[in-house]
């Protein structure tokens, strides 16, 4: 199937954008998906992170963005119909939380530009009056200690042995072409995206410098890639991994768990 | 300095007093099996007999091993839970047991062991976890089934460890049965939406306790007239019921809890005995129970190839952090030691 299946439930193309509600069903799903895809990915990790404090503490970070995904799927229409029966093309998350977790550094790389992005944008939500002012307060005390959890192991990585600066490097640099995507305004969220962009790219390069890495030069975004997770445009590895995830529920329709 | 006889209780070495001859030695022991018979709890600088040391290192390193091997056959499920609500219990569970690992390795420090060594003894196969851990979670519902047998045969193992002589291992009990009990009637209520839900759904279930119900019972160990250490640590007050005995009392919790649920417990032999008020159950598979302790069980392997490629594919990680702390170090005004 190429186009979205608009028979499924919470698969239509939020293209109602002039319509209040529609708009912020369409911005609900695009921060939920963010959040319920990279939870998903870092509950992949269980049982084999590198020290057991890691299993508690990315298993954390895992729950506590699940925990936003689901008040945000709500928002959105129902949380179980729109995880497990939606298509891929219908999926509105950035392209950068798919990436597979790779080694440990690629998974911290990942989850520092994440939740750097999320930190600024949660905070800026928080201080508002809109409809994610009241998700956005409770949350962003969380992603403050993602950003900080992936501070520190940025930092311990970089400023740690050959081998760990090596691979925390080639880590930064691999992910950097999906870290454009987060700053393509998303319709429903009035927030001053440009400025966040600025702030994000001075917050990451100070961590990296600490960390004694440069700042990848390549682009933040490709012409193929500007925006395209946001408009359901995926890369090879999300379906599988939706595969993975839905495949139980999809098994046994209208089931209750 | 005061000798440890001069002492009312165990502690008498708290402030420094080594054995140095036989004649202490004799004094000192006197003074732990008076603590111990007084129920009164051995804290870490207590001196103590080298074999109930060397006994609840065992123990306890066994029981932070279960709890990180018991990790996979649950994280197993993880990426598939069939509904958001779900998949965040599992996953919190999950980090609990993790949790759970880290109170066991730190109760095992206090005896002198490290964490690192109890991990080497274990990716070596020196040191064991339960046997149960190598079975595998075909299905959803064996997430269900875990919680419910597994889950509720070691709180019927472990409550009573709440009360072990051994303080930090007591007191790392009292904090894990809470969670655990939580586990455990999380997995009941999965197993009630599945026994209740479509035919497929409650035959999930079914299937699911057709296969944990007697590994679960080999939970508590051989029979009573086979268990090694049973009576030693009995006497130290680290055990305080016999195998038998928590075997008999989880079968009669869960007769009625199977009964609730909808499902049945796959033993013929299962009736109530009035005259011993007790339930009756038919007779278990030690031979399939020795071959499983002995790394011949369905997941032994792989249970253990997967944390010994964790540790090893995380030693660069875990390298960087010692290097980076020791460039570091001082640098927040905290002389190292």
């Amino acid at each position: 199937m190429t186009t979205p299946d608009t028979t499924t439930p919470g698969t239509e193309t939020p293209d109602t954008t002039t319509e209040p509600a529609g708009r912020t069903t369409a911005a609900a799903l695009a921060l939920g998906d963010d959040a319920l895809v990279l939870s998903h990915r870092l509950g992949e990790w269980a049982g084999h992170a590198p020290v057991l404090e890691e299993e508690v503490a990315l298993a954390n970070i895992a729950l506590d963005l699940l925990g936003q995904a689901r008040v945000l799927l709500s928002m959105a229409g129902d949380e179980d119909e729109l995880a497990y029966l939606r298509e891929e093309r219908a999926f509105r998350n950035v392209q950068l939380v798919e990436q597979p977790n790779g080694d440990f550094a690629h998974t911290i790389a990942r989850q520092l530009y994440f939740s750097t992005y999320q930190h600024l944008l949660y905070d800026r939500l928080a201080a508002g009056d809109g409809p994610f002012a009241g998700l956005a307060a409770k949350a962003v005390k969380e992603v403050a200690y993602h950003r900080d959890h992936a501070e520190q192991w940025t930092l311990r990585l970089g400023d740690g042995t050959d081998t760990s600066r090596e691979r925390m490097r080639r880590a930064c640099e691999t992910l950097w072409r999906f870290t454009g995507e987060m700053f393509q305004p998303v319709d429903g969220v009035d927030t001053d995206w440009a400025g966040m962009e600025a702030a994000w790219l001075e917050s990451v390069g100070e961590v990296l410098r600490r960390a004694t890495l440069s700042v990848p030069e390549g682009p933040r975004t490709g012409a193929w890639s500007a925006g395209a997770g946001r408009q359901g445009l995926h890369t090879e590895p999300f379906g599988r991994m939706l595969a993975e995830m839905q495949h139980l529920h999809r098994s046994h329709p209208g089931a209750s768990w | 300095m005061a000798t440890a006889a001069a002492q009312p209780t165990a502690r008498g070495q708290a402030y420094g007093g080594a054995q140095d001859d036989a004649g202490d030695t004799t004094a000192y022991q006197r003074v732990f099996d008076a603590a111990v018979a007084a129920d009164e709890r051995i804290e870490p600088r207590d001196w103590m007999p080298d074999a109930y040391r060397a006994t609840l290192v065992r123990q306890i390193a066994q029981h932070a091993h279960s709890e990180i091997i018991g990790m996979q056959p649950e994280a197993n499920w993880i990426t598939r839970a069939p509904s958001l609500r779900r998949k965040a219990i599992l996953m919190a569970k999950v980090q609990d047991e993790a949790g759970h690992g880290l109170y066991l390795y730190s109760a095992a420090e206090t005896l002198g062991t490290s964490r690192d060594e109890l991990l080497d003894k274990l990716h070596a196969g020196r040191q064991k976890y339960s046997s149960i851990f190598n079975y595998p979670t075909l299905t959803w519902a064996d997430v269900g089934a875990i919680g419910w047998l597994v889950d509720g045969a070691a709180i019927t193992n472990q409550v009573p460890l709440c009360r072990c002589s051994y303080g930090p291992y007591a007191r790392a009990m009292v904090r894990i049965c809470k969670e655990e009990s939580f586990h455990q009637r999380q997995g009941y209520e999965l197993l009630l939406a599945l026994s209740k839900g479509t035919p497929e759904q409650h035959a999930m279930a079914q299937d699911a306790v057709n296969r944990w119900w007697w590994p679960s019972l080999m939970m508590f160990g051989p029979p009573d007239d086979e268990s090694q250490h049973s009576a030693q640590s009995m006497a130290w007050k680290i055990k305080r019921h016999s195998n038998d005995e928590l075997r008999q009392r989880f079968v009669d919790i869960c007769v009625p809890q199977a009964e609730s649920l909808g499902l049945t417990l796959p033993d013929p032999d299962l009736r109530w005995n009035e005259e011993r008020g007790h339930y009756d159950f038919g007779p278990i598979d030690w031979t399939e129970f020795w071959e499983v302790l002995k790394g011949n069980g369905p997941c032994n392997e792989q249970r253990i190839e997967q944390r010994r490629r964790a540790h090893e594919e995380g030693a660069w990680v875990r390298e960087a952090a010692a290097a980076y702390a020791d460039k570091h170090a001082g640098g927040n005004g905290e002389a190292r030691a």
